[in-house]
């Protein structure tokens, strides 16, 4: 139930007891309230005091939200109050600017009272929220304040109590503070227990902004779907496995979720995994393919089984499934257990706790008195090591599928966690497609989306106490791992640093139906449930892919690297008489392994073969030893060193290294709301700002040449640039100086004022290893002086 | 290979065993020579004119990343040159001689182990190299001696190889940096600050150049005062001045307050005069030092401006340390970048070596300075001497207000008057040619600069001029003793020793092939103050310098984005030729849709480009 100053607005028809929260403001002038019930789309008799007080509540803060904000359809405000002041971020002069402050049921608001300033930011700006926008389920802490304490909010607050100041620090590392001692009291302690409520107590899953959304919007589908594979078909799945040149069964006796609500609706699996294997153990120990090498070995993912001891049946089964895996290309398998070798979900989510800290920054001095112990509290912290241990493991299954041509099979406990990453950070570093824009968003589907990573319980965007315990930033970590990639091979990757931030924010902006369910199963009942239109067709929901729910096209040009260039087209004639199979280009010579035997050995050796192979590896996965060995880290070493030897091609195998200074911080997502560290006219944009307009001009004097019907020599194809380009959204604004925070934050806070470090010298620890050499004299003694 | 860039040798004779070997060692060396004779001739190592071959010798270099590599050892007068044999691809290694630190021997004839008898060689660079011989009959004896002997040529009594070379360029780099030019250039001299030639003779300090600009006000007599009161009389005077509200950078050395804590009038006055002349109410001196070690220095007749003494004044410390801290500080960098990066808990290692740390107070030191100067506020900056941190103080702060400090030609301007011109003592900071590896006066300040220049070019990456390659090439030559540029302690001594007239200048070399130092980025803007952000959040360490040795490293000659932007600058002017060359044959009137919109543009380009800009 939505309680909203303390009156609960239920639909008192047919006794459907739904909570009423869909309101339509239609976005003229004029302002008209249709409160409608969900579930029976009735019109909803409230009793006329109910009415009035809503639409007395409702009226003034309606009137300022369409103002600034494109009005979201479907959204409420539930409590509002004004003079409330925002302090500005980056000082401690407790300078900032009054405004009203919303809840709604998509987000906490700000409106300021000062007359919106249209200005460079409206470049990038999202549709959904503006920059003094907080989705609800972008909300990650609140604090109160009075004075000098803070205290950490954590819901279920006594009544008639409120703090002076509030601030709330969000998943995107924005941080906000308000001050509510210059509104009304009864205002303020609304406005402060309707946020804590709306933000930190559990909720329904109906009760996200989604479906309310979702019903007040139409939204056209066919747009999306020739764009990115969405692997929801059995078509999207078969055609994937041919581009791979895979060789597995596809699955599609699940499409009802008659098998298991918790497998996929499609998946494949290796060829000799029979029906009956399918539903045993709800799907665990199936083994599931993810993506085929061109030598004809596959990586395949699967939750593993715990074994007991006495019961024999798993293991037998187990035994099966490795057999079948180590059936599809010469009886090799390798497994690896990644429960075993990398960080458990809780651990990812200590570490990232830890990391955001240095990036939620309430004042300057506390800033600059970190800044001081940056590297090492960046060790100490242990999310750079989880990145790099995620590579690290991604480079290993590499090896095996690329130099040794042998299956790999991942497992872990749920299957769909660290499985997810590592599986698609093969991929992307074996397969070019996936570094395309469309690629990844195809790969995203495919390994997390369709793979069932449960988007739910990782984000909690519910609050829910019992699943406190499984929240992790796994998808994010997936996110910093591409990052680091797209860091040390830039030309490699279609989509731009700036593309993965808002991808990284996204998932916190509870509109798509991409993060929020915990699998197929989970959002076909869910979207089906709530279907407005009869039982027939599902709720049309926007998936995050549909980036034009945010922002505008010339926004999207953002998106796309300008340092990449497609493959050159070689002339095929000439490619195909030498390469006949293999599209791809490979960066290493093919083991020894590749080349399969004569046909007539395979056929008899391959009993013993599979045995030898078979129960070396199962053994070796019943131990589950440790990977981490020294040996391991060794060959993986090599195996970049040899890499590394050959001249790099962006479109072929990409490594990523893993030595310590070349793993680092993703500064446009963590540093960008940070002034202080702004650099202003600088920064990597400026680079690339100039060579997006020069793709700009080279695009332009393309199409003039092109009317000429001019036909350009072939050996420029390569650099000729196709894709749409940032260029226009920065030739637009050439005369304005970016910064390191460019998209994200306008140059209206521009100041000629250079940020100065304090406190400098108490941090200072040279004195500690080095006195007798800090006291001394750069020249000599006292003889020396006149 | 670096040292092999300069287009001027590439013309040379393509090796070295054209010269018959007696004619440069005696008979005891000759078994060996006849040895070396037989081995193939070493086809990509050109000598320099002038540079002669010493010795080669069959050797095992131990390489630190792919281990022991057999192969032989090339010394000059210049450098040393190892090409492997049998490794492929070749290892090769070119080092300066200037850029050895240390030669010892390792292991002695009785030692066991494979490869255990040999050369250690330090080098100041940021690596270490390790020879192997032969343990019978002697065989590192002559190699050690004559690698002691041409790695330290000043204290064997021989010419450091900036005085041997004969190599000649089309440019002269001595000519880039003319003081009464670069004084005009900034508005000078003016009714407040005039040119004195005092110093003509080093006479009132030998440590300065000899033109400098100071206070109008003050007279030739004023400016013997002041010297006898300003440690090894480096008095005030002006660096620079903004040429909008007048304010100035002046540089000089710690006053002499002692224990007793002097005073003196003149100083007092003198320094009033510089806030008097644009009329601000505060003067502010920025002591570079640590306020403790300021009071310390007393006790050895040094100090600072006390308040009572400089009531117009504000004194400010900058916490910067000293010489010594500077030293062990990249001393401890080189321990985990070489051979190996430190592998566990890199980041905590880098921080332990407070390098970062110690550019980051550096750079905000600069900052603030470049701050009050904008604010239209004088400032004086000095540390003990005023010749190592004063230096990277003011030096940097031009750098960021002044934007013609961040062309090629600008920057040299800069060195060589901040650094050059006002006596960072290079010669006692690196120690050219000087065996005395363990001497307390060497220190790491001007490569500590760089880095600091590095991490500007890296935060405005449009903003310079010059690529990274120039402060390589920079720091390279600053050992390498091959230019004349980074020689002596100061003017004094380079005239004494005629280094103009009998060396060649490292600028003849960059502005002989400016291109190759040019960053294709770079978009002028004057009058704009560049403000980088001293936090440790942006400071990076320089991989690309202390970690080049690292294979693992990947050493691009070019960054990609680099590389894409030429790419499509020249795609531009080619297809900009072709609408050109379509548009003249086009001229008869069946296509002159396009024709119409453009021809009057069409001749020329820059002008065409505007053109095609207007439809986004």
């Amino acid at each position: 139930m939505i309680e909203t100053f303390g009156i609960k607005l239920i639909c008192s028809k047919n006794s459907c007891l739904s909570p009423v929260v869909c309101l339509v403001v239609s976005v003229s002038c004029r302002l008209c309230l249709v409160v409608s019930c969900r579930l029976c789309l009735s019109p909803v008799c409230l009793l006329s005091s109910v009415c009035l007080l809503l639409s007395v509540c409702l009226l003034s803060s309606v009137c300022l939200l369409s103002s600034v904000s494109v009005p979201s359809t479907g959204e409420v405000v539930f409590c509002s109050a004004s003079t409330v002041l925002k302090y500005t971020q980056d000082d401690l002069s407790q300078r900032g600017v009054f405004g009203v402050l919303l809840c709604t049921n998509f987000r906490v608001s700000f409106v300021s009272d000062e007359a919106p300033t249209e200005e460079m930011g409206q470049l990038f700006k999202n549709k959904l929220y503006g920059e003094n926008d907080i989705p609800l389920s972008c909300v990650d802490n609140i604090y109160g304040g009075s004075e000098d304490k803070r205290k950490l909010i954590t819901g279920g607050l006594v009544k008639n109590k409120y703090p002076s100041k509030m601030i709330i620090h969000c998943k995107d590392l924005r941080v906000f503070q308000f001050s509510l001692s210059f509104s009304k009291e009864e205002d303020a302690k609304k406005i402060f227990q309707g946020i804590v409520h709306h933000c930190l107590e559990p909720k329904s899953l109906r009760c996200l902004f989604a479906f309310s959304y979702c019903e007040n919007t139409s939204y056209p589908e066919a747009q999306r779907k020739k764009q990115t594979v969405m692997f929801d078909s059995v078509e999207d799945w078969t055609q994937d496995m041919k581009r791979t040149k895979g060789n597995c069964r596809v699955v599609s006796e699940n499409s009802n979720f008659e098998l298991s609500p918790k497998l996929p609706q499609y998946f494949i699996v290796p060829k000799n995994v029979s029906d009956e294997d399918l539903t045993k153990y709800q799907g665990k120990g199936l083994p599931m393919w993810c993506w085929s090498h061109h030598s004809g070995c596959a990586l395949f993912k699967t939750a593993s089984i715990p074994l007991v001891q006495e019961d024999n049946v798993p293991q037998t089964y187990m035994e099966k499934m490795l057999t079948a895996v180590a059936h599809n290309h010469l009886y090799s398998v390798k497994t690896e257990d990644l429960s075993d070798t990398l960080p458990t979900v809780q651990d990812i989510l200590l570490s990232y706790n830890r990391f955001k800290q240095f990036f939620l920054i309430d004042n300057t001095t506390e800033f600059w008195m970190s800044d001081m112990k940056w590297f090492s509290s960046l060790d100490n912290c242990g999310w750079l090591d989880i990145i790099r241990q995620c590579l690290q493991k991604a480079v290993e299954v590499v090896e095996s599928l690329e130099k040794e041509n042998t299956n790999v099979l991942i497992m872990e406990e749920g299957g769909s966690d660290l499985c997810c990453v590592v599986s698609s950070l093969v991929q992307l570093m074996l397969d070019p497609y996936y570094r395309t824009l469309l690629g990844f968003q195809s790969l995203v589907q495919k390994e997390w989306v369709a793979g069932g990573h449960a988007f739910l319980d990782r984000s909690n965007h519910l609050h829910l106490k019992d699943k406190v315990e499984s929240q992790s930033p796994v998808f994010l970590l997936f996110l910093e791992c591409v990052w680091q990639l797209q860091q040390q091979h830039g030309p490699a990757f279609q989509f731009s640093e700036t593309y993965l931030t808002v991808l990284s924010d996204s998932i916190h902006v509870p509109v798509f139906t991409t993060f929020l369910f915990n699998n197929d199963g989970h959002r076909d009942s869910l979207l089906r449930a709530e279907s407005p239109h009869t039982q027939r067709s599902p709720l049309n929901c926007p998936t995050v892919w549909d980036w034009s729910v945010q922002f505008d096209c010339k926004a999207q040009d953002l998106f796309t690297n300008p340092l990449y260039t497609e493959k050159p087209k070689q002339d095929t004639s000439v490619r195909k008489s030498y390469r006949p199979r293999h599209l791809r280009q490979l960066s290493l010579p093919s083991s020894a392994f590749k080349t399969p035997p004569k046909k007539g050995f395979f056929k008899d050796e391959a009993d013993n073969l599979k045995k030898i192979l078979g129960v070396k590896r199962l053994s070796r996965w019943m131990l589950s030893p440790s990977s981490d060995s020294p040996q391991t880290s060794s060959s993986v070493r090599e195996f970049y060193e040899a890499w590394q030897t050959k001249p790099l091609d962006y479109h072929g195998l990409l490594l990523p290294c893993l030595d310590g200074p070349s793993i680092r911080v993703w500064m446009q997502r963590y540093l960008r709301w940070i002034h202080d560290v702004q650099i202003l006219g600088g920064g990597p944009v400026a680079m690339l700002s100039k060579v997006s307009e020069i793709l700009g001009e080279v695009q332009e004097l393309q199409r003039q040449l092109d009317r000429h019907g001019c036909t350009l020599t072939s050996n420029h194809k390569g650099a000729r640039p196709r894709a749409k380009t940032a260029a226009a959204v920065i030739a637009a604004r050439s005369s304005v100086r970016l910064s390191s925070s460019f998209p994200f934050v306008t140059s209206r806070n521009w100041s000629f004022k250079p940020a100065i470090p304090t406190s400098l010298l108490q941090s200072l620890m040279v004195t500690g290893m080095a006195g007798n050499l800090a006291d001394r004299e750069d020249d000599g003694g006292p003889e020396s002086l006149v | 290979t670096k040292f092999s860039q300069a287009s001027s040798f590439h013309s040379r004779p393509k090796h070295l065993l054209s010269s018959p070997p007696k004619k440069i060692w005696g008979p005891t060396f000759g078994y060996k020579c006849l040895e070396s004779l037989k081995m193939e001739p070493l086809a990509d190592c050109s000598l320099l004119p002038g540079e002669e071959r010493i010795i080669d010798k069959d050797i095992i270099y131990i390489c630190p990343f792919s281990g022991a590599l057999k192969g032989k050892v090339f010394i000059t007068n210049y450098r040393l040159y190892f090409k492997s044999a049998d490794a492929d691809p070749a290892v090769t290694l070119d080092v300066p001689l200037g850029a050895i630190g240390r030669v010892e021997k390792m292991g002695g004839a009785s030692s066991r182990g494979e490869n255990s008898y040999g050369l250690d060689i330090t080098c100041k660079d940021m690596r270490n190299l390790r020879f192997a011989l032969k343990q019978e009959g002697h065989s590192r004896r002559d190699i050690f001696d004559i690698l002691f002997k041409y790695a330290f040529p000043l204290s064997h009594g021989l010419l450091l190889f900036a005085y041997l070379s004969q190599e000649k360029f089309e440019e002269n780099g001595w000519s880039v940096y003319k003081p009464m030019e670069e004084f005009r250039r900034q508005g000078l001299p003016n009714d407040k600050w005039r040119v004195t030639f005092i110093n003509a003779n080093y006479e009132l300090c030998d440590t300065y150049p000899t033109i400098l600009v100071v206070p109008f006000k003050a007279t030739e007599e004023d400016l013997r005062k002041v010297c006898t009161f300003r440690s090894r009389g480096r008095i005030p005077v002006l660096s620079w001045i903004h040429r909008e509200n007048q304010a100035v950078i002046c540089r000089c050395s710690q006053p002499l307050v002692g224990m007793s804590g002097k005073r003196n009038k003149d100083d007092e006055r003198y320094l009033d005069l510089i806030r008097e002349a644009n009329g601000t109410a505060k003067l502010t001196i920025y002591d570079a030092r640590p306020s403790v070690n300021a009071v310390a220095n007393k006790a050895t007749g040094g100090g600072y401006e006390g308040d009572d003494a400089y009531q117009n004044a504000e004194l400010v410390f900058l916490d910067i340390h000293n010489i010594h801290v500077m030293r062990e500080s990249l001393k401890k960098l080189k321990d985990i970048v070489y051979p190996n990066v430190e592998e566990s808990h890199w980041l905590s290692s880098l921080e332990s070596t407070h390098w970062l740390e110690h550019i980051k107070l550096v750079i905000s030191g600069a900052i603030q300075v470049a701050d009050k100067i904008s604010g239209g506020n004088s400032v004086v900056v000095h540390c003990s001497d005023g010749w190592d941190r004063t230096a990277q103080l003011t030096s940097l702060a031009m750098l960021m207000l002044d934007s013609h400090y961040r062309t090629l030609r600008g920057f040299q301007v800069l060195l060589e008057k901040e650094w050059i011109g006002f006596g960072h003592k290079f010669a006692n900071r690196i120690g050219h040619g000087d065996k005395n590896h363990a001497d307390q006066d060497r220190s790491p300040i001007f490569v500590q600069f760089i880095d600091c220049v590095w991490q500007m070019t890296k935060q405005f990456p449009t903003a310079f001029e010059f690529n990274e390659r120039l402060l390589v090439t920079i720091l390279d030559h600053l050992f390498s003793c091959r230019f004349g540029t980074f020689l002596y302690n100061c003017e004094r001594a380079r005239d004494t020793n005629e280094l103009r007239s009998k060396t060649v200048s490292l600028w003849s070399l960059v502005n002989s092939d400016l291109s190759f130092y040019q960053n294709p980025f770079y978009t002028p803007e004057s009058n704009r103050v560049l403000y980088p952000v001293a936090s440790m959040r942006h400071l990076e360490l320089w991989v690309t310098y202390y970690i080049r040795w690292n294979p693992r490293i990947r050493q691009q000659q070019q960054s990609p984005v680099e590389q894409r932007y030429i790419e499509l600058l020249a795609l531009r002017d080619e297809y900009l030729k072709k609408l050109e060359e379509l548009q003249l044959s086009d001229s008869s009137p069946n296509s002159s849709h396009l024709s119409n919109s453009s021809t009057p543009n069409a001749a020329s380009p820059t002008q065409h480009i505007t053109h095609l800009h207007t439809p986004f």
